[in-house]
């Protein structure tokens, strides 16, 4: 039984339904809106299960399902659904981890007012996040990309009543804005160039080779159409999935509740952009075979993605809040996919971003179960102690980080990185991405040990860390389940079996190399692991902070360059000083402008208007209700004379009568017979 | 003095009696009286100029005064019929308290 391509639109309807009963039921009625969410992501993680099953029955062929929306001139806008293995694998990973965090968030949320809303919005979220999957035209996959960002919105200022979150909300959308301008900007170039939005038609859609030889073409300014196209959709997956240098949303969207981070800042969201450029590698990759441009797509992407990967590890070291370091974490690790995108090898992308969001997932909803315990305690200096009174999180926690640090053999993050480092060798172009990747891997490390050192081990350093208990297994189940597929998902893509990759690449045969290929390289990433967590032990984890006000060893040795890492970088206060203060310049300039100069027009005019009232009013006035009022009061008046000639008295008109008659006698007596 | 001229004279005396009663008299059904009087005073022409003037053979003016009899007594009957309502309402048939017709 499989889910065919033209039911392909239940998967996102289900969450969809989902969040509209979560909009429609009272406040109190909380338990039917999380019992709708999870049920609809059940039922959407089935369809999703069978939409894989009827994707690897043909791997290699994209079964499409468009229709028209609406009639545009003589042509028409077309959308569509798309099932091929990309599409189901994304499907199933995101309905499955959403599932989770779902019921974990019935825990996490227990205590909050408004959680109903907040699994209204989940599903919204989640729905946004399946339509952009299963979406088979940009124009669709757009539409759903912003109902995404609407929906992190809405979780990030999800406690809106901290000015802090209601400010990371406005940040995470307006920076996320940023790069979508230059996505649609670069949709509208290829419905103009192309004609068309949608991937696969038959041979009609953009990413196939009759439409990409013809993007291909050279434009005046000596790139290809399909570089420029690919670099301003680009732009919006900078935006979305937190690269530099548009990555500075993500961190401070950790004001969202702990489920929002796990969620959407490091299991499905900010995929969404490695996925759009996955989804649109044939473009991406059209001009690979022109020689003499000056800079191919995927050139930028992946020196995009080098620097993201070090940047963002670099600056988790010198953090002191469990949800940053795990944010900045999360911007190192999407540079890592950015960068195997952009060496060419999108399969292990997918790969490393499947595995991530199974293992983030795990780390922050682990994080989020840490801080639930310690009364919202986030600060890594005034945990510690935990790993006895928190066993369940200490383990899951533990599996987690080395899957993330790569930890040889056992560890899904293992096997992802040393296909992006293997690619990132492989690359011709350039070895620099490849070594920012080997010192991220050893940077990676690092952190990762701080954080379980100081959180888990030594003394409780804070009160609240001194009470923490374990979680209700609302909260533990789903992190046992995310900790075994941490474990178990690199079996589906090990070396010896690269399954994953076959059925991604459309292969109907696994081929295999030995395991230990690459041996050599294997070896260096293994040491450098080791180098990483030894370092990290003997600074933190050998001589445990005694109290949360001790200073931190590295920070001491090098004052420095951490509190420039722990100010990260000052990116903000850049942009502050940049753009920040570019916007409040122009704002500052609209406002005079609007104030002085358009305001002076529009005064003037409406003077001018009030002077033609006045004029109008005067001449109304004086003259013509001068004449009118005369002519009146002279009709007035003889109105009344005859009027009053009106006594009413028979007698006087008898009289008057007689004296006519009399009057008549006299001139015809004095004017003679005639 | 000839007959016409005779008859004229009878008429004239005849519509001053009628307008000095209609005058003098505060009554309205005398004041109606006198009116009338006023009206064949005018009859009396009428049948003067016809019987003196060069068509007497012809019987227009006999027409003309009959005619202006019976359009007299249908006014006399809505005077008679007025002066009753009025009656009714006022409880007086002087002709000063029907006044509230002026201007």
């Amino acid at each position: 039984m499989t889910l065919a391509v033209q039911h392909l639109w239940l998967i996102p309807a289900l969450p969809l339904a989902a969040a509209v009963i979560g909009a429609l039921v009272p406040r109190s009625g909380r338990t039917l809106a999380a019992g709708a969410a999870i049920g609809a992501m059940a039922g959407a993680f089935l369809l999703a299960c069978l939409a894989l099953a009827g994707a690897l029955a043909d791997p290699s062929a994209h079964q499409v399902f468009n229709f028209s929306w609406f009639d545009l001139g003589a042509g028409a806008l077309r959308l569509g659904f798309l099932l091929d293995p990309l599409t189901a694998f994304m499907a199933v990973m995101v309905t499955f981890v959403s599932l989770l965090i779902f019921i974990f968030s019935t825990g996490y949320m227990k205590e909050d007012a408004n959680a109903k809303q907040f699994f209204c919005f989940l599903s919204l979220f989640a729905a946004a996040m399946l339509g952009l999957i299963v979406a088979n035209s940009l124009l669709l996959l757009f539409v759903c990309w912003e109902l995404v960002g609407l929906a992190s919105y809405l979780l990030i200022g999800f406690w809106f009543h901290k000015p802090s979150a209601a400010a990371a909300a406005k940040k995470a959308f307006i920076t996320t804005r940023i790069g979508d301008l230059g996505f649609l900007l670069g949709l509208l170039w290829l419905q103009d160039a192309q004609g068309t939005l949608l991937f696969y038609d038959g041979g009609a859609g953009f990413l196939e080779p009759a439409a990409l030889a013809n993007l291909s073409a050279l434009l005046p300014c000596g790139l290809a159409a399909s570089t420029a196209i690919g670099l301003l959709v680009f732009c919006g997956a900078v935006g979305k999935s937190g690269q530099f240098p548009l990555h500075v949303w993500l961190p401070d969207a950790m004001e969202g509740p702990t489920p929002v981070s796990a969620l959407i800042h490091a299991a499905t969201m900010v995929a969404a952009g490695v996925f759009l450029i996955a989804r649109v590698y044939p473009l991406m990759a059209a001009d690979q075979a022109l020689t003499g441009v000056p800079v191919h797509a995927l050139t930028v992407v992946a020196g995009i993605g080098a620097i993201t990967a070090l940047l963002g590890a670099l600056i988790a070291t010198a953090q002191n809040d469990i949800k940053r370091i795990l944010a900045f974490s999360t911007v190192s690790q999407l540079g890592y996919m950015m960068l195997a995108l952009g060496v060419g090898s999108w399969v292990a992308a997918i790969f490393h971003l499947l595995t991530h969001a199974f293992f983030k997932a795990l780390l922050f909803l682990g994080a989020g179960s840490v801080i639930h315990a310690a009364h919202h305690e986030q600060d890594i200096r005034r945990l510690g102690g935990l790993s006895q009174k928190m066993k369940v999180t200490f383990i899951t926690f533990t599996i987690g980080t080395m899957a993330l640090v790569g930890v040889p053999l056992f560890f899904s993050g293992f096997w992802s990185k040393e296909a992006i480092l293997h690619a990132a060798h492989g690359w011709q172009v350039s070895h620099l991405p490849f070594y920012a990747a080997v010192l991220g891997v050893v940077l990676t490390a690092f952190y990762n040990t701080r954080l379980m050192a100081e959180t888990f081990f030594g003394s409780s350093r804070s009160e609240n860390a001194g009470h923490a208990h374990e979680n209700g297994p609302a909260m533990t189940l789903p992190l046992v389940m995310l900790a075994a597929c941490a474990v178990l998902l690199s079996l589906v893509n090990l070396p010896s079996y690269p399954w994953l990759q076959a059925k991604l690449l459309g292969l109907h045969e696994v081929h295999g190399h030995p395991l230990f290929e690459g041996a050599g390289l294997m070896g260096l990433s293994v040491l450098l692991v080791a180098l990483g967590i030894g370092f990290g032990w003997a600074l933190y984890g050998r001589h445990p902070r005694a109290k949360a006000e001790s200073p931190d060893p590295l920070a001491a040795r090098a004052p420095g360059p951490m509190s420039a890492l722990a100010n990260r970088l000052g990116f903000d206060e850049l942009y502050a000083a940049t753009v920040g203060r570019l916007n409040d310049a122009l704002a500052t300039l609209s406002d005079l402008l609007d104030r002085f100069v358009w305001g002076g027009v529009i005064r003037f005019l409406a003077g001018l208007g009030q002077f033609t009232g006045l004029v109008s009013r005067e001449t109304d006035e004086r003259t013509l209700n001068g004449g009118f009022d005369s002519t009146s009061k002279g009709l007035r008046g003889a109105g009344q004379a005859y009027s009053d000639a009106q006594t009413g008295e028979a007698h006087g008109y008898l009289r008057t009568l007689a004296l006519g008659f009399v009057i008549l006698l006299i001139l015809v007596v004095l004017g003679g017979a005639r | 003095m000839n007959p016409l001229q005779l008859c004229l004279i009878l008429s004239s005396l005849l519509f001053c009696i009628g307008l000095a009663g209609a005058l003098a008299r505060s009554n309205t059904i005398l004041v109606l009286l006198g009116i009338e009087l006023m009206l064949n005073a005018a009859n009396l022409n009428f049948i003067a100029f016809w019987r003196y003037g060069p068509h007497a053979a012809t019987g227009t003016g006999v027409v003309f005064v009959i005619f202006a009899i019976a359009v007299a007594a249908a006014e006399a009957a809505v005077g008679l019929a007025l002066v009753i309502a009025v009656h009714r309402h006022r409880k007086s048939v002087r002709l000063q308290d029907a006044n509230t017709l002026k201007g």
